[in-house]
């Protein structure tokens, strides 16, 4: 599982406000490189909830993102940041771990790098 | 990428070992998993450099097939913890990157507006009455431009009404009809080979 999948995941359980994002619990993290795509990235910039991406990314043991987005006016000659933008969103994998819901304390465990989101039937 | 190229590597891919019939589990082939994704590249510019979702991906045909026609991130949603083992080794073996996420998609709410595009293959609703029209709503709701969907044709008028009625379509459109060739899958298939008529269809939500 990779930030950009976290970046959407919620906990969806009757009657929990606090449902994004979900901390991780990593357990195995491997890294894989992908094709740095620049145009991708700005237009995902103004889509990705920042925080939970920086926090993600922190509990992955990548400490390299600012605590806010830079400004977009500048993102076109920002190629440092945005090469630590799409490392965190795409290259850095969960492979076993756990995603856990804040407010409850549900574990959602990730195996093989798949995150399980099924919810029991009293759940929901 | 050339459609027969994409047909050729589509065919190539593992499919269900031990499909499960309550889940309507059957393979999408590769003519209409090449026809689906390329069209919506080709005619609509929905797949290279977009976020695309598959939901009910079985063992990850139409998340291959966006992922070989440059899609910048795939992700795959399926209950089945089988058909994502199958699925996460198809998409080793042709190297592409996919991500997997084990759910009901009916039940999953995705936050935010990261989701460019859903293609998908649902149930048609012949086992679990009402399946194929869980999966549109589900769909319109997490995609921010394009839903690609397979239905029979039979259902044709329906979908539409239910489409613009009430999952919030501001288009719906049929690109084109196809056949669907089943192979005898399961014990109580009769023939050998049934070929069913289905749309595929484009909608936009608003």
């Amino acid at each position: 599982m990779r930030l950009i999948v976290h970046n959407m995941l919620s906990c969806n359980i009757r009657g929990v406000v606090n449902k994004f994002p979900l901390r991780i619990e990593p357990e195995k993290i491997i890294v894989k490189e992908v094709d740095f795509n620049p145009d991708f990235l700005k237009h995902m910039i103004a889509k990705i909830d920042w925080k939970a991406l920086v926090d993600g990314a922190r509990s992955m043991g990548y400490t390299e993102l600012p605590d806010h987005a830079p400004d977009t006016t500048t993102l076109e000659s920002d190629e440092p940041f945005l090469r630590k933008f799409h490392h965190s969103l795409l290259e850095l994998h969960l492979e076993e771990g756990s995603l856990v819901c804040s407010e409850t304390g549900r574990k959602f465990p990730v195996n093989k790098g798949i995150p399980n989101m099924l919810f029991h039937e009293d759940e929901v | 990428m050339k459609l027969k190229q994409l047909e050729g590597l589509l065919g190539d891919l593992e499919q269900f070992s031990n499909p499960k019939v309550e889940l309507e589990q059957y393979p999408t082939g590769p003519h209409i998993a090449s026809r689906m994704l390329f069209t919506a590249e080709n005619s609509y510019g929905d797949i290279t450099d977009k976020v695309v979702a598959d939901f009910g991906c079985g063992c990850g045909t139409l998340s291959v097939a966006a992922a070989l026609l440059d899609a910048a991130s795939v992700i795959g949603f399926d209950i089945d913890p089988q058909s994502l083992e199958t699925a996460t080794l198809n998409a080793e073996e042709l190297e592409v990157e996919i991500d997997f996420v084990q759910c009901d998609i009916t039940k999953l709410e995705l936050k935010g507006q990261i989701v460019d595009t859903v293609v998908m293959n649902p149930p048609f609703g012949t086992r679990k009455k009402g399946a194929d029209m869980e999966f549109l709503p589900a769909a319109m709701k997490v995609a921010s431009h394009a839903v690609y969907s397979l239905h029979k044709t039979s259902t044709r008028e329906h979908i539409k009404r239910a489409a613009l009625r009430d999952f919030n379509a501001k288009s719906a459109e049929v690109l084109c009809e196809l056949r669907y060739d089943l192979p005898k899958l399961y014990k109580f298939h009769k023939r050998k080979e049934v070929d069913i008529a289905v749309d595929l269809w484009r909608f936009e939500p608003k």
